[in-house]
């Protein structure tokens, strides 16, 4: 039998080695990102916001496309999630979009719920992922992830602060998602009172402990960029999928009596700032802290909650499959165990209701019985006064016939009435 | 499918950050979602990238110094160790050396395995056991890491990525040792088989000895790297049908340089003449060294991540209470079926 001897080199660590010459691993990003290239890309959108706030507008402004939809009522009884994807293309680029609006936030009277329909909404893609990597047999490389990767909250331009459902709401996700707060129609707000909301917002979020999400710095590339960006937030956006004409151009832009607002003018929305942040500066680590962070911290208490814990260094190497074993066969058997009751119950009322079916038939016979019965007493008597009334017809036409007979005799026998007396008193007789 | 206009007339580039765009240059109709390929590769660069590479062959084929050769650099354990003379060892030794070598702004951490001792016994049954071993423990360990409620952020991979198997040149046809390991380990990790020292045949033999070994792969159900059953589409068909005419490469290893015609090549120098390592028409090493590293390295991790690991982690889950020491450490006969 032969042994191994796993050896490990003195002071091992890692060495750094210098190359004579050109290797050719340099090509591996490229390899990289070729790979990712041809299996495409996903992106997914939460836009969290009160009905009206013009969520449906930026998207179609920040993709620069119509997507479909009609804008909502606002007597929705409840707060429901709309997921709607898109695959886009750019040069070799293809991107599946999917864009979850919240239908009816907001608009209830009594808004205490709002946001849990959109936390489960939130933990079910997660789940969906979660399950998929317990799988035995899984194919992560070709799951479609629908784990929402940025949600942008939509805060109603008031101008003074943030609405109370704002705040629990944020509060609410702060963990489970990567929030941007932006300003929605901020060309309703002046450029002092601007500068005061966003002052206002920064420092109630900062109060109220909710995480929102910050642009990375720790890449030099993109440090100063992001911080600085991160010091504009909340952007204040304005969306237009109409085109005005500016000069010599045709831009995006809202046109109203006293002026046009400009989506694209960085002097008069951040729109710009949104879309460079959100898509061409940090979509990656979006994705990346959505899987790494979020993903990572439901998994770790969805499976506290279902009971296991990490192996000890000495304890059997699979207690995680052992609780799951466990966890499954208890669950199966429970499964059986009600699967037998319902079983029961159905053939307890089978039976009932074949009790019921009996009874109601023996009764329909006996109805039918009496029914019976009384038709046929009926009939006797009907049969008894036919007969009687046959009599009397009978006994009528003797006494017709005989009184016919003495009426003739009484003609003929003319004047001897005594005679006819006396025959008729014989006759009688 | 959405299409949006591809070139933009003004752009502001991806790659350049901070520059402040006031007023309305920008055509609207570029969106920006290519710019994540950018982002892509500026995340990979800074993250670096692993590789592990084990080399399999008897003593004196030549292993370390292809290592050398395809690394550019003193990567094999001969190198590192002082030891210049080593004894063959009585039993198969796994040692593994780590490097971390960079390459214009990209980094990788270079795991070589070596197995010392490989088909060097008299009595070489068995010997692929601790290879096999070793390559299942490093799945096991990557579980373990995936398993765990805490989990690391970035799981250190330590999967043997791909093997290189090294055929002595014989000139005639595979050994029953080159079948049985092959034949069982290529079920778990990607192989990659080379005539080794293939300086010592001319072309002429060099063909009908590549005939051989893959006619003799191919009837032994053998499947080597690039996999036929693993290929994507019909492009990735195209490429790999092209390599797999090809394998195995008859290779020559060499970290000395000589002059040939004005430049500086590695090469072996010999009294009938120079053979030039990087000269495909004097041996494939070339063609080695771009299928491992220049174009097909992240396919070999993937395939190594998404379907050796994944197999390995589909039967690990069907076991019940076997644990791993007791599959590995027995004799043969007391294996149980997946345990080649």
């Amino acid at each position: 039998m032969a042994s191994t001897e796993i050896a490990r080199q003195a002071g091992e660590g890692v060495r750094g080695v210098p190359l004579a010459g050109h290797v050719g691993f340099d090509s591996m990003p490229d390899q990289l990102v070729n790979k990712s290239v041809n299996r495409g890309f996903c992106f997914n959108i939460l836009c969290v916001g009160e009905t009206g706030l013009g969520k449906s507008t930026l998207m179609d402004t920040l993709f620069n496309t119509k997507f479909e939809g009609e804008p909502t009522q606002h007597n929705q009884p409840g707060v429901t999630l709309k997921s709607y994807t898109y695959e886009l293309q750019e040069s070799n680029v293809r991107l599946k979009l999917t864009v979850v609006n919240t239908v009816g936030f907001g608009d209830q009277i009594n808004k205490e719920d709002s946001y849990k329909s959109i936390v489960e909404f939130i933990d079910a893609q997660f789940e969906a992922y979660l399950q998929e990597e317990l799988k035995i047999k899984r194919t992560l490389h070709s799951y479609h992830d629908t784990r929402i990767h940025a949600c942008l909250y939509f805060i109603a331009p008031t101008g003074h602060s943030l609405k109370s459902l704002d705040l629990v709401t944020m509060k609410k996700l702060d963990s489970k998602v990567n929030i941007i707060p932006i300003i929605a129609k901020s060309d309703a707000i002046s450029k002092s009172e601007l500068a005061k909301f966003k002052i206002k917002i920064t420092s109630e979020l900062v109060s109220n402990g909710v995480q929102i999400y910050q642009f990375p710095t720790d890449d030099e590339s993109v440090a100063e960029i992001n911080s600085t960006m991160n010091s504009h937030l909340p952007f204040a956006v304005v969306g237009s999928t109409e085109e005005v004409k500016i000069g010599n151009k045709m831009v995006k832009a809202r046109q109203y009596p006293w002026g046009t607002v400009q989506v694209e003018n960085e002097n008069h929305c951040d729109f710009v700032k949104l879309r460079e942040m959100l898509i061409r500066v940090n979509m990656e680590d979006l994705r990346e802290q959505t899987h790494t962070r979020h993903y990572e911290l439901y998994r770790r208490c969805k499976l506290e909650e279902m009971g296991f814990k990490d192996t000890d260094p000495d304890s059997k190497p699979f207690s995680l499959q052992e609780t799951y074993e466990a966890k499954r066969n208890e669950f199966m058997g429970e499964l059986q165990k009600k699967e037998e009751e319902m079983r029961q119950m159905f053939v307890q009322r089978v039976k009932e209701k074949e009790a019921e079916l009996k009874e109601a038939e023996k009764e329909l016979h006996e109805k039918f019985d009496r029914l019976k019965k009384l038709h046929q007493d009926e009939k006797k008597k009907l049969e008894e006064k036919k007969k009687s009334l046959d009599d009397e017809v009978n006994i009528f036409k003797q006494k017709k016939t005989a009184a016919e007979l003495l009426l003739n005799q009484a003609q003929q026998a003319g004047g001897s009435t005594t005679l006819k007396r006396d025959k008729e008193r014989k006759n009688f007789f | 499918v959405l299409d949006l206009a591809a070139v933009p007339d003004t752009v502001v580039s991806p790659a350049v950050y901070g520059e402040k765009t006031g007023g309305p240059v920008l055509d609207f109709s570029y969106v920006g979602i290519d710019a994540i390929l950018e982002q892509m590769r500026r995340k990979a660069m800074k993250q670096g990238f692993e590789l592990n590479i084990m080399v399999v062959g008897q003593s004196g084929l030549g292993k370390s110094t292809l290592m050398n050769t395809l690394f550019k650099s003193k990567v094999s354990r001969k190198s590192v160790l002082a030891t210049a003379q080593e004894k063959i060892p009585k039993t198969v030794e796994i040692k593994s050396i780590s490097h971390d070598i960079e390459e214009k702004g990209v980094r990788m951490k270079l795991t070589v395995i070596d197995t010392p001792g490989f088909g060097d016994q008299i009595n070489n049954e068995n010997c692929w056991q601790p290879i096999m071993k070793f390559i299942n423990d490093q799945y096991e360990a990557y579980l373990q890491e995936e398993i765990n409620i805490n989990r690391k952020k970035r799981i250190p991979d330590s999967r043997v990525h791909c093997c290189i198997y090294f055929i002595p040149p014989t000139g005639h046809c595979l050994r029953p040792l080159d079948v049985e390991f092959m034949r069982r380990l290529s079920k778990v990790v990607n192989i990659v088989p080379v005539i080794a020292k293939a300086d010592t045949l001319t072309l002429e033999e060099r063909d009908f000895f590549k005939q051989k070994i893959r006619e003799e792969l191919r009837a032994n159900g053998i499947d080597v790297y690039p996999q036929k059953e693993f290929d994507e589409d019909a492009e990735d068909r195209m490429i790999n049908e092209k390599i797999r005419e090809m394998i195995p490469f008859a290779v020559v290893g060499s970290d000395q340089e000589y002059q040939v015609n004005g430049r500086r090549l590695l090469g072996r120098k010999t009294k009938w003449g120079t053979i030039e390592v990087e000269n495909i028409a004097h041996c494939e090493f070339a063609y080695l060294r771009d299928l491992l590293i220049r174009t097909h390295m992240q396919n070999i991790k993937d395939i190594t991540s998404s379907i050796h690991y994944e197999m390995y982690r589909v039967r690990r889950l069907n076991e019940n209470n076997t644990t791993v020491a007791h599959a590995n450490g027995v004799p043969e006969h007391h294996l149980t079926a997946h345990e080649m």
